[in-house]
């Protein structure tokens, strides 16, 4: 029943990622590349489905917990400015990773966070893998569950944007592979015992099972690079947020779905 | 501190109905066995030692939680459905901290 649900909403979007892509400068977007969800086993989308199934919440309390704390000199917390609950977000984390002018750099979510934690704040940032820092993403991301990602990869951002393509399609490590070699030119097919999706980044902060526990779309990276024997870079360096936003890119019109529960 | 425990009940039935429940309430359930690592000290336990659901009053399911039961406690349960009403949930903790939670149902 959900899951049929699940297909009506994919369409509607799928019919606007047409549309988006009717208009937009891009030659990489593509329409028929599917989340992650599709290619999950029945009792992992069920998982998923059902939010309070999905362990992935536990953390969403984490960052609701997290959202009213006060913490660092200037006395503030979220909500300070943002108002009493995440809401006042909604739509906004589909649009990162997004190039900021103030330091001229690429900046992903966890970035963003941390900058007003370091400049409004004047607290700590988190750490990047940090419960408080998985949890706020998630809590962030959830309130724009459903909408189609959509990153801008032109005008300032295209550099990056670039970077990323480049870095996605270069082959590294010992086994001298690409990201690019199994997630366009095999997807659906296995890669020893696991199913190779079309590498989207649309349901993270994701629960992973193989993890047990919710992680970054960089440390999954680092996983994908340790594969392959390749030496990984550090969550939220240059190159794995180039590489988020090329991959958010080619997830441009996908609903996003974090936080999802993944193999 | 007390974060919001999450229920699942469905919102509408037929009288006779076998309905599933699902709770889960986010909670340490600090076992009073560990040691702080720096100090050496043990943790004081504090656990949720009671669950009970009541419908109109009337308890329909209980449990009583050791410190053998991991973090995050979940329960689901089966109740048949008879009339509309709320179902009334609350999470005890060592302290003698109580949270609660409602949740409507319409039979028809």
């Amino acid at each position: 029943m959900t899951y049929v649900k699940h297909l009506k909403r994919v369409a509607g979007f799928m019919g606007l990622g047409l549309l988006l892509a009717a208009c937009a400068p891009t030659e990489d977007m593509d329409s028929s590349l599917k989340s992650g969800y599709f290619y999950a086993t029945s009792g992992t989308q069920a998982m998923q489905d059902e939010d309070i199934d999905n362990p992935a919440f536990i953390w969403v309390d984490i960052g609701e917990e997290m959202w009213s704390k006060v913490e660092g000199e200037a006395g503030k917390s979220c909500a300070s400015c943002h108002g009493g609950d995440a809401s006042s977000l909604k739509g906004v984390s589909v649009s990162y990773p997004k190039f900021n002018k103030d330091d001229g750099k690429l900046r992903a979510l966890q970035d963003q966070i941390n900058a007003e934690r370091t400049e409004r704040m004047k607290a700590k940032p988190w750490k990047w893998e940090g419960d408080q820092m998985l949890g706020m993403t998630a809590y962030i991301k959830l309130q724009s569950r459903g909408m189609p990602v959509n990153v801008a990869i032109d005008g300032k951002a295209a550099p990056f944007y670039e970077k990323g393509k480049a870095f996605f399609n270069q082959r590294r490590g010992g086994l001298n592979m690409s990201c690019k070699n199994c997630h366009v030119d095999y997807p659906g097919k296995y890669i020893r015992a696991n199913l190779l999706s079309n590498g989207l980044p649309n349901g993270f902060p994701t629960y992973r099972l193989k993890w047990q526990k919710v992680g970054s779309l960089h440390r999954r990276f680092r996983g994908c690079n340790k594969n392959v024997r390749a030496q990984p870079y550090k969550q939220g360096s240059d190159e794995y947020t180039n590489l988020e936003l090329y991959i958010s890119s080619r997830a441009n019109g996908v609903a996003s779905e974090a936080p999802a529960v993944r193999m | 501190m007390a974060r919001k425990p999450r229920i699942k009940v469905p919102k509408k039935a037929k009288a006779g109905d076998i309905i599933l429940i699902k709770t889960l309430y986010s909670h340490k359930m600090e076992t009073g066995l560990r040691k702080d690592k720096k100090t050496g000290k043990i943790i004081p336990r504090m656990i949720i030692n009671s669950f009970a659901c009541k419908f109109d009053g009337k308890e329909v399911f209980s449990a009583t939680l050791y410190p053998a039961i991991a973090a995050n406690p979940y329960f689901a349960f089966f109740a048949k459905a008879t009339k509309s009403g709320t179902f009334d949930f609350a999470w005890t903790d060592d302290a003698g901290k109580k949270v609660s939670a409602q949740a409507k149902i319409a039979v028809s």
